[in-house]
């Protein structure tokens, strides 16, 4: 393990049962470190896996294979206690923000929670610690304190769900698809603050989203998820300039683009559904959609493979290579 | 008054106003415009701003306990829709209108098969009878790409996709090949590669049949790719009415620009600090006085906190219009 890393999933898998002895496997195989002060994406359709990788990383539940290493430390390895204390350096922020919220409390208790659970501070500390993590989200302490949730808008949810995940100053938010129910025009003022956040208390994070352009925006690298499986991993930048497997590329296609002179052309359009995860293809996961697919493609997985120093793929035949 | 009479749909000073134990809101307040045949207009707005409940008052399934109240014109083809019976908006509704909503999984009946659902509307509104039905059916559901479609007539929602699903709610909406079909938020509830297939066949069964739509969205990408001309609304009022391209490449209204601008963009490096707009929608119980975006807006003076501005011409055509005091690209304040 290299000194700079703060988060490996080695192998990750989640398998559940299902009636008539049936599994469905949810992840398989998911292996990617995250670094120090790094924010890594990750991408992918409905199904794809992609919020269950976040669950199995915070242990709700932990994952029926391989490991998760924070700071050095496999997760699954830990009792109660232990796993309690390191919680405090790992959170959570979800989907909706209304739902995560207790709508019996009130904002001060919300927040304070995890220092409560964590047995840290006085009365007082905690006050002023709610306080300071209010206006870092620049909502006013003094107006929003003794509120309920019902009480506020889905934005500013999502503002107290961050104070709430930030009062203990954790090293790694997971951060499963948090602009998803708010507004155009709030999602922006969230993904700022995310970004101030993440610059003033030199948070990790890793960015769970079906959004490519939002994920583009936040994110240092970027893996994409397909039926369980990691199908690519690369910086950024480099992902959307030249991607290597043929549902990377067909994802951003179907982005539709906001200038009226630059229509798509539809048949570049993928075809047919995402298969069912209890039933998935052979081989590659993605042939039964993939523009590229061949014989091979039926018969042997493809490889995880370093295709370019620091760009991961899982493809027989990556986009720009001549076979 | 020559457009008038071509225009397919004509709404005007259309107000529906909700009577709530808070007080009354005003859902949609006093929106005009029209649509012509075989067009597309885009509907663009955030949560609140009255864009479903302007497509419900079109259709005519509003609740009609009493709470909603409906005022102006709704002209269809001539005739005026507010002033029709509801066995009269029946014989309209799904036949010469028909609407498409965004979650498939409650717009379709959970206990019946798709066949039935499909048969109902072919019997109530063409009086096609069993065979004919269902050999109908086999096709509508083949005409919107699915797989195996006289197997299909036997399933039950929840045994397809919700890709599927929706597919199968346009092939009722488009059964009596409407004249307009009203698509709110039709994609909003599914993958992005799914989405790009729904709209894509959209637009190829607009044109097969000429039909005009009016597609509803939050999401500026599907308004630009997908529509001719854009209405933007805001706190229930239409702000903004161009050409599509004119809409994307000169807007007039800060709200619009600043709606555009603030959506990240792919192109855009990573870490692209996002212009984003401060404070939050409209409270439709307590609107803002003046122009309802005044409070949000970086150009706001005091004539903007004190009157409504009108929607005006941007050009000589009139095929633009904006209601703003200071908009974007003139400068200057206008009289």
């Amino acid at each position: 393990m290299k000194p700079d890393e703060l988060l490996t999933v080695d192998n990750l898998s989640a398998t559940y049962k299902l009636p008539r002895g049936r599994q469905l496997t949810a992840v398989a195989n998911v292996s990617f470190t995250v670094c120090k002060g790094e924010t890594l994406g990750l991408v992918g359709e409905s199904g794809c896996g992609k919020s269950t990788v976040g669950r199995s990383i915070m242990q709700l539940p932990p994952p029926t294979g391989g490991s998760v290493i924070f700071e050095g430390r496999d997760l699954a390895s830990l009792d109660a206690e232990a796993l309690r204390r390191t919680r405090t350096r790992l959170h959570m922020i979800f989907q909706d923000p209304i739902s995560s919220l207790n709508p019996r409390r009130k904002v001060r208790d919300i927040v304070a929670e995890p220092m409560a659970i964590a047995g840290v501070g006085t009365a007082e500390e905690r006050r002023r610690r709610v306080s300071i993590a209010l206006e870092s989200v620049s909502l006013d302490p003094d107006r929003v304190m003794d509120r309920r949730p019902h009480e506020f808008s889905g934005g500013q949810c999502q503002r107290i769900a961050i104070a709430r995940a930030l009062i203990m100053e954790p090293h790694l938010v997971v951060c499963d698809e948090p602009v998803s129910a708010l507004d155009v025009s709030v999602r922006a003022q969230i993904l700022n603050l995310l970004e101030d956040m993440k610059a003033r208390y030199g948070l990790t994070l890793l960015f769970i989203s079906h959004d490519l352009a939002v994920v583009k925006n936040i994110s240092d690298r970027v893996a994409v998820m397909y039926l369980g499986r990691l199908c690519e991993l690369a910086p950024s930048a480099r992902l959307y300039e030249a991607p290597l497997h043929h549902y990377t590329a067909a994802l951003m296609a179907a982005i539709p683009v906001m200038d009226p002179d630059r229509r798509r052309d539809p048949s570049r359009l993928l075809v047919g559904e995402l298969p069912s995860p209890v039933n998935p293809p052979s081989g590659c996961r993605f042939r039964t959609r993939c523009p590229r697919a061949a014989a091979r493609c039926a018969e042997i997985e493809p490889k995880w493979r370093e295709a370019e120093p620091g760009h991961f793929v899982a493809c027989h035949f990556p986009l720009g290579s001549s076979t | 008054m020559t457009k008038a009479s071509t225009a397919l749909l004509e709404v005007t000073h259309l107000v529906t106003q909700f009577h709530t134990p808070h007080g009354m809101v005003r859902a949609v307040d006093g929106v005009s415009f029209s649509v012509q045949r075989g067009q597309t207009l885009g509907i663009v707005g955030e949560s609140g701003s009255g864009k479903s409940v302007l497509a419900r008052t079109i259709i005519g399934i509003l609740a009609n306990d009493g709470s909603p109240t409906t005022t102006g014109g709704i002209a269809f083809e001539g005739r005026d829709l507010l002033k029709l019976s509801e066995p009269e908006m029946r014989d309209v509704r799904g036949k010469d209108i028909a609407m498409v909503f965004q979650d498939p999984t409650s717009s379709l009946n959970p206990v019946k098969r798709i066949g039935a659902q499909i048969g109902e509307v072919l019997t109530r509104h063409l009086g096609l009878r069993c065979r004919a039905a269902e050999a109908r059916s086999v096709e509508l559901l083949a005409s919107v790409g699915i797989p195996l479609p006289a197997e299909r007539l036997h399933q039950y929602p929840h045994q397809l996709s919700g890709g599927m699903r929706q597919r199968v709610a346009i092939a009722i909406a488009i059964a009596c090949e409407p004249k307009l079909l009203i698509a709110d938020e039709p994609t909003t509830a599914l993958d992005v590669t799914i989405q790009a297939q729904i709209l894509d066949l959209l637009r190829r069964l607009q044109r097969a049949h000429n039909m005009a739509m009016i597609l509803i969205s939050h999401d500026l990408g599907v308004v630009a790719e997908h529509t001719d001309v854009v209405a933007v609304m805001y706190g229930g009022q239409m702000v903004e009415r161009a050409s599509t391209r004119s809409l994307f490449h000169s807007c007039r209204m800060p709200y619009t620009q600043a709606l555009i601008r603030s959506a990240p963009s792919l192109p855009d490096p990573p870490h692209t600090r996002l212009r984003a707009i401060s404070g939050r929608p409209p409270d439709m119980l307590h609107p803002p006085i003046g122009c309802r975006f005044n409070p949000r807006c970086d150009r706001a003076t005091d004539v903007c906190r004190a009157d409504q501005p009108a929607l005006s011409p941007s050009d000589a055509d009139g095929a633009h219009l904006y209601a703003c005091w200071h908009p974007v690209g003139a400068g200057e304040v206008l009289p």
